[in-house]
């Protein structure tokens, strides 16, 4: 692994309209990593990016590329190119014309232009569309031509903002492998912004979760996945039964009354922490065997499991398992020393977890102009 | 009711063309008379080529036009830009400051512009009302329409699109002319020709702002109505709304022509 | 988003130099004398053309209603019809615009005459004996044919843009839930053109009442409109600025006022600077 560092932020705090958008951001980026910004809408993930591009230029702090300070640098000048939300593809100018763009603009003679335009066409699987008008395209051609144009400027860093969010299902899983292999072949660093944690954890070497403008946690896929440091990653990363509970001594914790066995130390005596169990890890007995006894109140057939939603002393549980349990039915649960993994409390405590009013939709539903406000406020800076 | 809203569509149409169609079988009549038809003649129209005033006022509106329209399109197309970088009070100002001569009525601009012109020639003996005067009216009514035409373009367009641009390496005024200005072309065109399209036909605040050394064709029509309309004037308006006729015409067939090649591009 | 605050600077100082001075100036002119004094006389004066203001705003109105009376079916269906035809029709309703509108005018003097094309056709189908002619020109009903003639696309554009966005599904479902085409009309089509009846009535309103040579051409000298009095206070003998540019101030305020009142009713306006 590389451990060169290419890209670093600094205290970064931006704000629009008074609203803290970022908040004392700071984060170093290796030279040819894969790194993804992953967060929910209005996180800052996408001011994140700009402030790398140079389209938002921070109140305070400082961004060093390759060492050298380049905060004030404007965007033309910075060895750094982007991919746009919806491409931005010039609609006037035809497929070749578009990547040859920022060759153009460098003044690179014309043997050297259609050599590279040709080896970039190549490189995305358009061989032969040269002369193609942009409208005449589909979605998954257009991101090939974006691209590209970003990489015939030859960067350093490649950003890409939501590049994938505008295809269906199927064309993103192989844009997803595509892009990996662009990535590693061409051996440059990828900023990648996504709300989407799956393309995230599929992807990335380091995933970066963000929320409020802060940095929530950094790490490998695994370490984000099988790791959270908070609620908020928890949540956010998979699905997650999250349950107050007490640390009585390392590897011993308490919750619902009872002590378990765990893998995690280094808490003070009886301090009060977040437990999560991951529903796909959580064994199912009959009542008289379980560690804790319970009612499942709702079943979902999910194709390759069956979600199972469980009564445990009022808190709901959401546990993932092959088997059937119909509705009603008593049933107990085992829980394993490396299922159990625990969390310091945080800002976060309290606010996911329990399942008992489990429907997503539901939640957006309620209150649906939150995510739009924030979209807007991202977008616009 | 399709035929009834057919004829009804029919007996409007009439109505808008009938006095376009006496003026033009006038134009071609042997005789003075706009209502007794006394034979095809074209006189008229000779005659049109041999009247300085009227080819005098010809010119004047035809410069005016094209030099209104094009400092209004620039000055209007930087406005629209400006607008939309300042922050949304001073936005808003600008814009009402924009709109107001589009609501005013033009009787009300064109009083307050000769005022001003009067007050200017009074204190300090500049801009006697004349080509100047009547040119800088011009401009001023006709920057408002550019505004309000290239401002939906400017909303409408991606707004990553100059930033990819700056992105590739450009710098911002060369990537505002290599790709924000084709991106909202359509809208500056639109501008450009209600600019010139006002400035020709006006008259209201031409007839306020001009002064005898320069009018343009509709003050010079003004002038003729007290005494009387000669057929010329049909003869060179004949011919304009056949120019502008025959322009429209072309427009259309170019842009018939380029849809299907379009469409078969997309089908491959 | 491409930003550049500079570039309204030169639009600014020319709206300052000569929009918003000139109506300063307007305004000095209206409170002054002939000797540069302040006074309130012109104003008081005002109350002379009451009538002139009166018959002004009552042909306008009727103008205006009349147009929008004939635009809102012929709006209606050019918003319904295939796309190649849409372009067509808006073009035959504006290409009339590109006539000179004076001339357009003096056509109309052509037709409404006693010994015009109306009268004669009149004659000729023997409706109206030899001799004899119907009195059409130089009468208020002329005026606003007139204003109609010169106006009436004003009204029709406005409202075939706000129905061309009107989705037929939209339509459709008002029939699926029961409506019949005079409910449809009521209940859908009408509300949501209201956004271009109001802007049609502006740019319809506006240009009627102040309007002067519609009524010298077609009214003759028996309609006097408030157009053709600052006229009079501007151009020939007898001009007299201070009065001219009190009658433009308040007719200035009376439309501004007006506008005001549709704005305030029209509240989907579309905001440029979003």
């Amino acid at each position: 692994m590389h451990t060169k560092e290419i890209i670093s932020l600094k205290d970064i705090t931006v704000s629009f309209d008074g609203e803290k958008v970022l908040d004392g951001l700071n984060l170093n980026i290796s030279d040819g990593e894969f790194v993804t910004l992953l967060g929910p809408s209005g996180c800052g993930k996408t001011t994140t990016l700009r402030i790398i591009g140079g389209f938002v230029f921070p109140d305070s702090g400082n961004v060093f590329f390759d060492g050298k300070d380049m905060t004030e640098l404007p965007a033309h000048k910075r060895q750094v190119n982007t991919i746009f939300q919806r491409y931005a593809l010039f609609p006037h100018l035809n497929v070749e014309d578009n990547v040859a763009f920022g060759m153009r603009v460098q003044r690179k003679d014309k043997a050297e232009i259609r050599e590279t335009v040709d080896h970039m066409l190549k490189l995305v699987n358009l061989v032969g569309f040269n002369k193609r008008r942009i409208d005449t395209l589909s979605g998954g051609q257009q991101q090939r031509v974006a691209i590209a144009r970003a990489l015939a400027n030859n960067p350093r860093v490649l950003l890409l903002d939501e590049p994938l969010a505008a295809l269906d299902l199927k064309l993103r899983k192989d844009m997803q492998v595509e892009l990996k292999n662009i990535q590693k072949s061409l051996g440059i660093t990828f900023i990648y912004v996504t709300h989407d944690q799956e393309e995230a954890l599929s992807m990335s070497d380091t995933v970066v979760v963000m929320d409020n403008g802060k940095i929530q946690q950094i790490g490998t896929p695994q370490d984000i996945y099988n790791e959270p440091k908070n609620a908020f990653v928890a949540d956010f990363i998979g699905e997650s039964n999250i349950l107050d509970g007490i640390m009585h001594e390392d590897y011993l914790v308490e919750f619902f009354g009872r002590k378990f066995r765990c893998l995690d130390a280094g808490f003070e005596k009886k301090e009060p922490v977040d437990v999560v169990i991951r529903p796909e890890d959580i064994d199912i007995v009959p009542a008289d065997k379980g560690d804790l006894i319970g009612t499942v109140t709702a079943v979902t057939f999910k194709g390759v499991h069956f979600e199972t939603i469980v009564d445990f002393k009022g808190f709901k549980w959401m546990i993932q398992t092959t088997d059937y349990y119909p509705v009603d039915s008593v049933i107990g649960i085992v829980l394993n020393p490396e299922d159990i993994h625990i969390m310091k409390k945080s800002e976060y405590s309290g606010e996911f977890g329990d399942y008992s009013s489990y429907s997503e939709e539901f939640d957006e539903m309620a209150n649906p102009e939150i995510d739009l406000t924030e979209d807007a406020a991202e977008a616009e800076g | 009711m399709k035929t009834l809203s057919r004829i009804y569509n029919a007996l409007i149409f009439a109505f808008l063309y009938a006095p376009i169609v006496v003026l033009i079988i006038f134009s071609f009549n042997d005789s003075k008379s706009r209502v007794v038809w006394n034979g095809f003649s074209l006189r008229w129209y000779e005659e049109l080529f041999r009247d300085e005033e009227i080819l005098a006022a010809l010119g004047v509106t035809l410069s005016v036009a094209v030099i209104a329209t094009i400092v209004s399109t620039i000055i209007g197309t930087l406005a629209a830009i400006g607008i939309r970088s300042v922050n949304r009070r001073l936005g808003k100002v600008l814009l009402a400051v924009n709109n107001f001569p589009m609501v005013n009525p033009e009787i009300v601009t064109g009083i307050s512009l000769m005022l001003l012109f009067v007050f200017i020639y009074r204190t300090t003996g500049l801009l006697q009302p004349g080509y100047a005067t009547l040119l800088l009216s011009h401009i001023t009514f006709c920057i408002p329409y550019v505004i309000l035409q290239v401002m939906p373009k400017l909303r409408q367009a991606n707004p990553h699109l100059y930033e990819a641009a700056v992105d590739l390496g450009c710098p911002p005024v060369s990537a505002f002319f290599k790709v924000m200005v084709p991106e909202i072309f359509p809208g500056i065109l639109t501008g450009a020709l209600m600019a010139f399209t006002m400035s020709l036909d006006d008259f209201v605040i031409s007839l306020f702002t001009s002064g005898a050394s320069a009018q343009n064709l509709s003050v010079t029509i003004y002038a003729m109505v007290k005494r009387r309309v000669t057929p010329e004037i049909n003869a060179l308006s004949t011919l304009m709304f056949g120019a502008v006729l025959i322009l429209l015409v072309l427009i259309n067939v170019l842009q018939i022509r380029s849809e299907p090649s379009r469409k078969g591009g997309k089908a491959k | 988003m491409i930003k550049s605050k500079g570039a309204a600077a030169p639009f600014a100082v020319w709206m300052a130099l000569f929009t918003v001075i000139p109506l300063g100036i307007v305004l000095w002119f209206a409170f002054t004398d002939g000797g540069g004094n302040f006074t309130l006389s012109n104003l008081s004066s005002i109350v002379d053309y009451a009538g002139t203001f009166g018959i002004s705003i009552a042909l306008g109105a009727v103008a205006t209603v009349i147009c929008l009376i004939l635009a809102f079916p012929l709006a209606y269906t050019i918003s319904r019809a295939q796309g190649r035809m849409q372009q067509t029709m808006v073009m035959i309703i504006m290409l009339p615009m590109w006539m000179n509108f004076l001339l357009r005018t003096y056509a109309w003097m052509s037709i409404l005459e006693n010994n015009g094309f109306i009268n004669q056709l009149l004659r000729l189908i023997g409706l109206l004996p030899e001799g004899q002619s119907l009195t059409l020109i130089n009468t208020n009903g002329a005026v606003i044919l007139g204003m109609v003639y010169n106006f009436l696309p004003f009204m029709v554009l406005p409202l075939y843009s706000v129905m061309a966005k009107i989705d037929n599904s939209v339509i459709e479902a008002a029939q699926d839930l029961g409506s019949n085409i005079l409910q449809v009309f009521r209940k859908v089509i009408i509300p949501l053109s209201v956004p271009g009846m109001l802007s049609g009535i502006t740019m319809v309103f506006v240009p009627a009442v102040s309007t002067f040579v519609i009524t010298k051409l077609l009214g003759g000298s028996k309609t006097l409109m408030i157009g053709d009095t600052i006229e009079t206070m501007f151009i020939g003998q007898g001009a007299d600025y201070h009065v001219g540019a009190t009658l433009s101030l308040v007719l200035m305020v009376m439309i501004l006022i007006c506008m005001a009142v549709t704005g305030m009713v029209d509240q989907g306006e579309e905001d440029d600077l979003s």
